[in-house]
């Protein structure tokens, strides 16, 4: 094992009957990296992170994150990783005070550490007069970031955001990846997916995917030159558009 | 008239393509027919039963002697006052209860004639029938033993009492229940859920801003579901008859119309529900809490009306079904003509027109 | 003539009672592409539902094609098509059962109206029996505009119909649209997305309720105060950090690649360049685009 690379892949593979979702994929992870994992809808995106979360198993080809294997050790691998997405984090019917409280628990934080994480988290987003509202009355911008603080709240080593910041208005969408920068100066590895082009320019490095296959992988700046390329948008543009399969 | 069509035409699309609900329409009236059917069917054995013998003679004897190698009963005491029964029969411990009169031996040989009391919990109604039955039986095979020997003709009469449960609804009763539960099932739940599967697609607006009359997305959505009720209605009727061998006594005629009347009443409600909802699971819950456990509990199939307390039996007069219930029964079942039920007839109406009513005024033309 | 009018619109929601529209004023000349731009929970929906009569609003008139939302909206459900944002059409129908059942409630056949949906439908034609759910993304955003447009609507209200969608798919939709509006189809649409502003004619920017500002995108971009340069070096993290410390730096915002700052009074690039003490640095004078519009009215209400 080698404790540098958060995840590693090799020709991992995943059929649903004759459809091939993931195909031989390839690829490491450093950590402290932030690696934006990007695709046209249907590529094989989601079906590649529930692998790599430990939520389905592969078909074939093998995989470790944090150093974990994803057919014998979900479980490690569960607790060392965080994971958001847009459309589910934080019970809406519960305050603030109490998902932070729920989420620490299910992690199996100590009391003590609960409420002292907790204290520092909420002082950290401003949150002191909405700590006991309901997270469902709170602005989507808000939810985001404290989804996001809740998903990193028991320090794992990699955190998993699908697509964070779908919808966000464009000010709390910067003051979101100042927290993913802060988060990755900390040490935490972070796997992203987005749809908005101007982030993929944040990351370290990005694959993209296409039709199962992970069609090109490295810098922003790189990817850039390789395509010939004035932004991450027309790379995508030139990578997406032989696209034969559509979800 | 084409939009109407085509409409109807989509809703069909819907149930035809999703096999859970064709399940929900046809497996589950035939599964509860037949369940219901067969169970009540079903033999029992070894039942508790006292005995309270006042004679203690020859024949009361060897009666107590019979039920105790009957594979039917098993004796689960023998008192001589019947003033403990009731104790006994509260905690559940009996079913029956057999009460020996004095002089028992006496009257039977000198007279020729004598009672024997059969008293049965008949809050369960099915089980106290069949076991009264058995003893039955049991009592003719003494007497044609005993006929053997003695010149007199004898007669042993049965009086029974029924307690809990007096006249003893059972058997056939469960069919109207079932016809009931299953239009309910079908027309509130479904036409609920029809509608605010729409709202949560999305469609429902596309239909409210579409120039096709907001009323017509409700008609067409409550005709299919009227239709695959009748559907349904016959299905029961029809296993009644010919699986269960059960007889339709009175008019098929009236009784088409006052399903028909409570189907009314159920789609009304089906569409008030859907009209407060905004998802399929609150639809669901409030179409079962609402209207199926109340048919369960107080029409009267499950549980007898007239156990109840008085305030349940009051709330038991506001549900549709349980009127719907009275009127079938008299109809199907003892064969009665309309005279006998106009006055059930006419409160099923006037609770259908009322939920119909209340519906149209309250479905809205525009969101929320 | 078919415009829309909004006048001193106010709505708030049932539950919360708090805001969801505030005092919005808005009119779309006949023949347009107007874009909404906002984020989740500006009020875009709201205004769509109230235009297209599916609910009241709490104070102020909207009018389509001269006809009021309120009274006349039997007239208006007739002579408009509508996407909603969650609209995903019957998923158990195929696309041709789909379509056939739009146009019957239209009172209108696929036939009829061929002509306006043809270069649409014929990307999804051959998928005819398949049924809705096992559509693609892309896909099924076509078949709902197809549907949307059956029955050759005056005005299509299209509330963020590339959402959730890929760059490549939301380049394709926004030049079907394109071709709608030279048919002279009224249209108006929302989306989150920034850089989709500059494909409509006329947009209004809209945030927690309130429009910050109606125009076209050129006009709106040159409405920005403020002269706008991006800068680029090795390290950009630490760079923003430095350029929102400096004092010379008046705002600094992450775009892409580069950092977009403007300058406080006593900043300008050479005493930037200076004070940074860095060797490899680029830095430009640029054109805004409409997302710092955004950014700048966000943050100076």
């Amino acid at each position: 094992m080698n404790s540098q690379k958060m995840i590693s892949t090799r020709d991992l593979t995943k059929t649903f009957g004759d459809f091939v979702a993931v195909n031989n994929i390839t690829f490491d992870v450093r950590q402290g990296e932030i690696f934006g994992f990007l695709g046209a809808n249907g590529a094989g995106k989601t079906t590649a992170m529930r692998m790599l979360c430990g939520l389905s198993i592969p078909t074939s080809g093998e995989a470790t994150i944090a150093g974990y294997d994803v057919y014998k050790e979900t479980e490690k691998i569960k607790q060392n990783i965080g994971y958001m997405s847009q459309k589910f984090s934080l019970y809406e019917d519960l305050t603030v005070a109490e998902n932070i409280r729920f989420f620490g628990g299910i992690y199996g934080l100590k009391n003590g550490e609960i409420k002292a994480r907790s204290r520092e988290l909420i002082n950290a987003l401003d949150l002191n007069d909405q700590k006991d509202l309901l997270v469902g009355s709170l602005p989507l911008g808000w939810k985001q970031k404290l989804a996001f603080s809740v998903a990193i709240f028991h320090h794992p080593k990699l955190v998993f955001l699908d697509e964070p910041t779908g919808g966000v208005d464009p000010v709390t969408r910067r003051q979101f990846w100042d927290m993913i920068n802060q988060a990755s100066e900390d040490g935490i590895t972070i796997f992203v997916t987005t749809h908005y082009m101007d982030e993929a320019e944040y990351c370290d490095r990005i694959s993209m995917m296409v039709d199962g296959y992970i069609r090109a992988l490295d810098s922003p700046a790189q990817l850039k030159k390789q395509y010939n390329a004035e932004s991450m948008d027309e790379v995508f543009y030139e990578l997406a558009r032989g696209a034969k399969r559509t979800e | 008239m084409k939009q109407l069509l085509a409409f109807i035409h989509k809703e069909f699309l819907h149930v035809f393509r999703d096999p859970k609900t064709m399940l929900l329409l046809f497996g589950l009236p035939i599964a509860q027919i037949l369940l219901f059917g067969f169970a009540l069917s079903n033999e029992i054995n070894h039942s508790n039963v006292i005995v309270i013998d006042y004679a203690k003679d020859v024949a009361s004897r060897s009666i107590i002697e019979k039920v105790r190698a009957s594979e039917n009963f098993d004796l689960y005491d023998v008192l001589d006052d019947h003033h403990m029964i009731e104790e006994v029969f509260k905690r559940g411990e009996t079913k029956m209860a057999i009460v020996f009169p004095s002089n028992f031996n006496e009257d039977l040989v000198h007279g020729g004639y004598t009672e024997v009391q059969l008293i049965t919990d008949a809050s369960d109604p099915n089980t106290a029938t069949t076991l009264v039955n058995y003893f039955n039986m049991l009592l003719l095979g003494y007497q044609s033993e005993m006929y053997q020997d003695q010149q007199m003709p004898m007669n042993i009469q049965l009086s029974l009492r029924n307690i809990y449960n007096p006249e003893l609804e059972g058997t056939t009763n469960f069919v109207p229940g079932v016809m009931a539960l299953v239009l309910l099932l079908v027309c509130v739940l479904m036409t609920s859920v029809a509608i605010v599967k729409e709202k949560e697609l999305g469609t429902m607006e596309i239909l409210l801003v579409s120039p096709f009359n907001p009323f017509m997305v409700i008609i067409s959505k409550v005709i299919p579901y009227l239709f695959l009720s009748i559907v349904n209605l016959i299905v029961i009727l029809a296993l009644s008859v010919f699986v269960l061998n059960l007889e339709i006594a009175g008019s098929i005629i009236l009784l088409f119309g006052v399903s028909i009347l409570l189907i009314l009443a159920a789609l009304s409600l089906g569409i008030l529900i859907s009209n407060v909802t905004n998802n399929q699971q609150t639809a669901m819950l409030i179409s079962l809490m609402g209207m199926l456990l109340p048919t369960l509990m107080f029409t009267g199939f499950m549980f007898p009306i007239e156990n109840m307390p008085k305030f349940l039996q009051v709330i038991s007069n506001i549900i549709p079904s349980t009127w719907y219930y009275i009127i079938v029964k008299n109809v199907m079942i003892k064969g009665l003509g309309f005279e006998s039920i106009w006055k059930e007839s006419l409160i099923l109406a006037g609770m259908t027109t009322f939920l119909l009513l209340v519906s149209i005024k309250k479905f809205k033309i525009r969101l929320s | 003539m078919w415009d829309i009018f909004l006048q001193s619109i106010n709505k708030s929601y049932t539950e919360s009672g708090e805001k969801a529209v505030n005092d919005v004023s808005l009119h779309v000349e006949e023949g347009k592409l107007f874009g909404l731009i906002g984020p989740d929970g500006a009020g875009k929906t709201t205004l769509f539902r109230i235009l297209t009569t599916l609910i009241l609003a709490d104070s102020g008139t909207a009018s389509v094609g001269g006809y009021d939302v309120v009274k006349d909206y039997k007239v208006i459900r007739k002579s408009i098509g509508y996407m909603p944002g969650r609209f995903s059409l019957y998923q158990d129908l195929t696309v041709k059962e789909n379509l056939r059942f739009f146009a019957t409630l239209f009172n209108t056949t696929i036939q009829d109206n061929y002509g306006l949906i043809e270069d649409i439908y014929k990307q999804i034609e051959p998928f005819n029996d398949r049924k809705a759910g096992k559509l693609s993304g892309g896909m099924k955003q076509k078949l709902a505009l197809c549907c949307a447009l059956i029955h050759s609507p005056k005005v299509l209200f299209l509330d963020e119909p590339t959402t959730g969608v890929d760059a490549v798919s939301r380049k394709e939709f926004w030049g079907m649209l394109k071709n709608l509006k030279s048919k002279g189809i009224t249209i108006m649409v929302s989306t989150p997305y920034m850089d989709e502003a500059s494909l409509c004619e006329e947009i209004a920017l809209i945030q927690e309720g309130n429009i910050m500002s109606v125009n076209t995108p050129d006009e709106i971009i040159a409405q920005y105060p403020d002269m706008l340069y991006a800068i680029k070096s090795p390290g950009m993290n630490q760079l923003l950090q430095e350029l929102r410390k400096s004092e010379l730096v008046a705002t600094a915002n992450s775009f892409g690649e580069y950092h977009h700052i403007t300058f406080s009074k006593q900043g300008s690039m050479e005493l930037l360049l200076k004070s940074l003490h860095r060797s490899d640095v680029e830095m430009k004078p640029i054109r805004p685009t409409i997302e710092d519009c955004f950014i700048h009215l966000m943050t100076h209400e």
